[in-house]
């Protein structure tokens, strides 16, 4: 936690010092010369981007990063959606070169159903907890016996001296 | 000299903790009230020499002492002298001894105003708080010394990083660490309540001014590193779901959480056991932060020093206090005695409401970040988990979060209504919708969901607004009678709406940034203007400047609004000299629409430069947000009630209630 802190934010910064800025200086991603002149394809460009792993600069998107890779991957989708490719078919050529590490949104797949399936299941189990121990406490409550004579006569001693 | 001053107060420390870990926890075991009473000087005493230590390290920093290998390796001498400071908690060893430093604060804080505290209750925190302080204290002997020599001295040193040398990132490590640290002081009260085996309201309200303070604290630091990482990163974003990030992220929604079960614990003596777990829960994740950060397991850390025995150390004092404080409650919590019961919906119902959504957040953000890594080891394979996932599985737990928030504080405790409370809410409603309404009929481009998240935020703040109203029922009677209501009503009440209406400019900042952002990617030449979000940028120029340690190359560009001139930005790139790194200064136009933030690119082959322009609609709003919650947090910590001998004073008053009635 000690490091979280100059670390928390300064990680993807000092990754993108060291990795990318050290490798290749220049402004932060997207480059002037790379924008597509139909902005509707470059909007999809941008938005296929965002959800692609730049693979030298841990936890960036090509879209955020300026590693000369993950400029290539940048003009590499724009030049696939000039042919005419659909968002589906870009994302799935850059999977088959460079593997599911590429997608920062995992697929569902036998090894990431646990990833997806988790946090339902936490909220399952929470809520079963919550209801069990509402029924236990319920029941317990009624279960509880009522005062006995004695202790009926020592309420209304206490009461009557307050 | 100084050094070894440092090294032998670290030293020494370790040894009064180790006393004060075990001395104590015998006085409590055999009460014994003189080794008990050992706990408050010791816990003192080990302030005194962590103290000693930090301000020798700080000393060799500010003198710039190269003959201390953490001083060369991360100073300068031509670096500000702000930044020589900052420099002492840049860096892995450093910031150790500031952790060690603010728990140790803590504890002399326990043992000097907890004079109130039960003697058997306040040995068993020090103890426990002591031992925290021990296990770091050894790992930083042992492995990361910081006032090791090197022989020879180097004429200079080596520099800080220049991402570092920026002023919110100077105070926000002491922030952030005062809020993991201070979640320890939850954990040591609910380990020592499991061993001696009894707890009830007085100790939730011990427990909760800590707490508060450490969760403001933490409110802070992360704002602070938002914010930071919004203007230095240079494109504009706030919140990366890196793992880094994540690992501040958890312990503060374990620790919001924490504060509102804490709350019913206080007011209705439930939820006794959760709020037990809960406490070392919030502080496991700060430990597990630590691991994470510093072992090197996450992958965005390869930047920095992986040193396996650090890592493997780290990993041993987490297992031994989260697996025994575990153990402890496995064995102990069943003999908790349990406290009030309640309807499903009431005050306690919707804060339960509130700790679910809040835990099963906190789940999902964790299996996020520790997933990769797990399967890595496990089968080798190699995912990414980034923010598509987390947008996915934490935006529907925290949305209905966020709709039920006002509902909480107008249920009564016990057995609340629904209904009344829903009318209650009606005017906040209607103001909510009516501006989602007209945002969807105003706005030409999606994404379409947004002016309802913008209603949600508005939703938040006045159903704030509502609580206080309803409790002062300011409609219903006189306004003198109003007034003296206002005046009467609990800060807790103040700080409580405080809270929820940041949490509401939050949400409105984060809605409108992230939906209405405008952006322009340019290769301009000087002399050529651009428009973008109804603002013109006439391009000037690149100028050198010197700074103190960095030359840098500053743009300017003349914004004018309308024809009216507004302003003029001075976006620049730093070369750092010592460190041979740059950093970009983003140039930025704060208004009250929102900021015009512009970033200086390179040169292109023609003379024209990349430069990159942004709006960003409301975007102050997050950290204002953050503050508001930070100042809500402050002024519910100021309630006397939570103030030394309040228990007494508060039943007085429930007395003389029931005697008037």
């Amino acid at each position: 936690m000690i490091f979280m802190a100059v670390r928390n934010i300064l990680f993807p910064v000092l990754l993108t010092l060291t990795l990318c800025i050290l490798l290749a200086s220049g402004a932060r991603a997207v480059q002037p010369d790379e924008v597509l002149q139909d902005p509707l394809l470059e909007a999809r460009a941008r938005a296929i981007s965002e959800g692609l792993r730049c693979l030298v600069c841990q936890n960036q998107s090509i879209d955020d990063s300026e590693a000369p890779l993950a400029k290539d991957l940048r003009l590499l989708v724009r030049e696939r959606l000039k042919q005419g490719d659909s968002d589906q078919q870009v994302v799935d050529f850059i999977v088959a070169r460079y593997g599911e590490f590429v997608l920062l949104k995992p697929k569902f797949t036998p090894h990431t159903v646990l990833l997806w399936l988790a946090t339902p299941a936490v909220f399952a189990a929470a809520l079963l907890l919550i209801w069990l121990t509402y029924r236990r406490r319920q029941s317990a409550a009624q279960a509880s016996p009522k005062l006995s004579v004695n202790e009926k006569r020592r309420l209304r001693r206490l009461l009557d001296q307050s | 000299m100084i050094a070894e001053t440092g090294h032998y107060a670290l030293i020494l420390a370790l040894g009064v903790a180790i006393v004060q870990t075990l001395l104590p926890l015998l006085g409590a075991r055999f009460r014994d009230p003189q080794l008990a009473a050992v706990a408050a000087p010791a816990a003192q005493m080990q302030f005194v020499l962590v103290a000693i230590a930090f301000i020798a390290l700080m000393t060799a920093y500010v003198t710039s002492d190269f003959s201390v290998e953490n001083v060369w390796r991360n100073s300068h001498s031509s670096k500000p002298l702000l930044y020589k400071i900052s420099g002492v908690w840049g860096n892995h060893e450093g910031s150790m001894i500031l952790w060690v430093l603010i728990l140790t604060l803590f504890g002399a804080a326990v043992a000097t105003f907890g004079s109130n505290l039960p003697r058997q209750l306040k040995a068993n925190v020090l103890a426990v708080q002591g031992s925290i302080g021990a296990a770091f204290l050894l790992f930083i002997i042992t492995t990361s010394n910081p006032f090791t020599r090197l022989v020879p001295a180097q004429f200079d040193g080596q520099g800080l990083n220049p991402v570092l040398q920026d002023p919110a990132l100077a105070f926000h490590p002491p922030f952030l660490y005062t809020g993991y640290v201070g979640f320890s002081m939850a954990f040591s009260f609910a380990v020592a309540a499991l061993i001696e085996g009894r707890i009830d309201a007085a100790w939730a309200r011990w427990v909760r001014p800590w707490t508060l303070a450490a969760w403001m604290c933490l409110t802070l630091g992360i704002a602070m590193g938002s914010w930071w990482a919004y203007y230095e990163l240079g494109w504009g974003g706030f919140w990366f779901w890196d793992p880094v990030e994540n690992a501040s992220f958890m312990p503060w929604l374990a620790g919001t959480a924490l504060l509102h079960s804490a709350l019913v614990m206080e007011k209705r003596e439930a939820l006794k056991v959760w709020t037990i777990l809960l406490a070392i829960i919030t502080f496991s994740l700060s430990l597990m932060g630590t691991f994470l950060v510093r072992s090197g397991v996450l992958t965005s850390v390869h930047a920095f020093a992986v040193d396996p025995a650090r890592g493997i150390f780290i990993l041993a004092i987490m297992g031994v206090f989260i697996g025994g404080a575990l153990t402890l409650f496995a064995w102990r919590a069943p003999l908790l005695q349990q406290g009030g019961l309640f309807a499903p919906i009431s005050r306690e119902g919707a804060l339960v409401f509130n700790n679910l959504l809040l835990t099963t957040a906190c789940a999902a953000v964790f299996v996020g970040t520790l997933y990769p890594l797990a399967l890595e080891a496990l089968t080798g394979d190699k995912i990414s988990v980034g923010p598509p996932f987390f947008n996915l599985t934490f935006a529907p737990l925290i949305v209905p979060l966020l709709i039920a928030v006002p509902f909480g504080p107008l249920l009564a405790w016990k057995r609340g209504d629904l209904l009344a409370a829903a009318q209650r809410l009606m005017a906040a409603a209607c103001v909510a919708l009516a501006a989602a309404i007209l945002l969807l009929a105003f706005s030409r481009r999606g994404p379409w969901l947004a002016p309802l998240g913008i209603g949600l935020g508005i939703w938040l703040i006045m159903g704030a607004l509502t609580e206080i109203t309803y409790r002062v029922k300011l409609l219903q009677s006189a306004p003198a009678e109003a007034w003296r209501r206002l005046r009467n009503l609990p800060r807790a009440a103040y700080g409580t709406a405080l809270a929820h209406s940041g949490l509401g400019l939050a949400v409105i900042g984060i809605v409108a940034t992230t939906a209405w952002r405008s952006e322009a990617i340019l290769a301009m030449k000087p002399g050529e203007t651009a428009d973008i979000a109804g603002y013109t940028l006439a391009f000037k120029g690149v100028a050198p400047r010197q700074g103190p340690n960095y030359r840098e190359r500053v743009a300017l560009f003349e914004v004018t609004r309308g024809g009216e001139a507004v302003t003029e930005l001075t976006p620049s790139k730093r070369e750092f000299n010592v460190e041979r790194s740059a950093t970009t200064e983003a140039g930025i136009h704060v208004s009250w629409r929102g900021d015009l933030y512009a970033v200086l690119g390179d040169q292109l082959k023609d003379g024209a430069y990349s430069v990159r322009l942004y709006f960003n609609p409301l975007v102050r709003l997050i950290w204002l947000g953050a503050l508001v919650m930070f100042f809500g947090g402050a002024v519910s910590l100021s309630d006397r009630r939570l103030r030394v001998g309040a228990p007494k004073r508060a039943q007085a008053k429930v007395a003389q209630a029931a005697a008037g009635k």
